[in-house]
């Protein structure tokens, strides 16, 4: 069982897709681990040995930041975008894209759900 | 895409200047200015400006956290109260 940074990864995936799995890895990352670590990125999960997943675990918990730790330090930094009042704090306070993305249209990511207006005028000729 | 580092950050000169001489006589005035592009270095901090929106002039309070935003953030340029059917 293969259990890093309070996930268990998938068993039958090859190393490198495998460590994706844990939020705050991408492929990058997860090929950068595999190669310090000694491991062959082709080597299937399951295949790795304890001894092989303490030296993936060691790197991770050194050098990378990683699920609960890397979520709270996003919120916190939006927070203070929030606190100190400025555009992009706004911006997140009202639900709107924060990267100057128009809003006439779509934004359906940021705004969510469509709200529909009811007894909206219908455009008469 | 982002500043060169090589050029440095922008500040404005003429606002860094009164700045500078506010810190040096130790006095405290709110400074108008319309230089929203500025950025807010660190010799802002706890001074109040200010900013131009196009319309008024928005008093901000310039706190350590703002260091590195430009002060044009901080003075909203539209109004929007929502729509009238919302109301």
């Amino acid at each position: 069982m293969a259990r890093i940074a309070g996930i268990d990864l998938p068993r039958n995936k090859r190393g490198v897709i495998g460590l994706t799995y844990i939020y705050g890895i991408g492929r990058s990352l997860s090929a950068e681990i595999l190669k310090s670590a000694g491991i062959s990125e082709d080597k299937k999960v399951s295949d790795w040995t304890d001894e092989e997943i303490t030296n993936i675990r060691n790197y991770i918990s050194e050098n990378i930041k990683t699920e609960g730790e890397l979520r709270s330090e996003t919120q916190l930094n939006i927070k203070r975008l929030m606190d100190i009042g400025c555009y992009r704090g706004i911006r997140h306070r009202k639900g709107l894209p924060v990267r100057g993305q128009t809003t006439k249209n779509n934004a359906r990511t940021r705004k969510g759900k469509k709200k529909t207006v009811a007894n909206k005028k219908k455009v008469t000729k | 895409m982002a500043r060169s580092l090589k050029k440095g950050p922008f500040v404005d000169y003429k606002l860094d200047k009164k700045v500078s001489q506010m810190n040096e006589s130790k006095k405290k005035s709110v400074v108008k200015t319309w230089a929203r592009r500025s950025m807010i270095s660190p010799d802002f901090v706890g001074h109040t400006f200010a900013v131009h929106n196009g319309n008024k002039f928005i008093p901000v309070f310039v706190t350590e956290n703002m260091v590195g935003h430009r002060l044009g953030e901080f003075a909203p340029t539209r109004t929007f109260k929502g729509h009238s059917g919302n109301r």
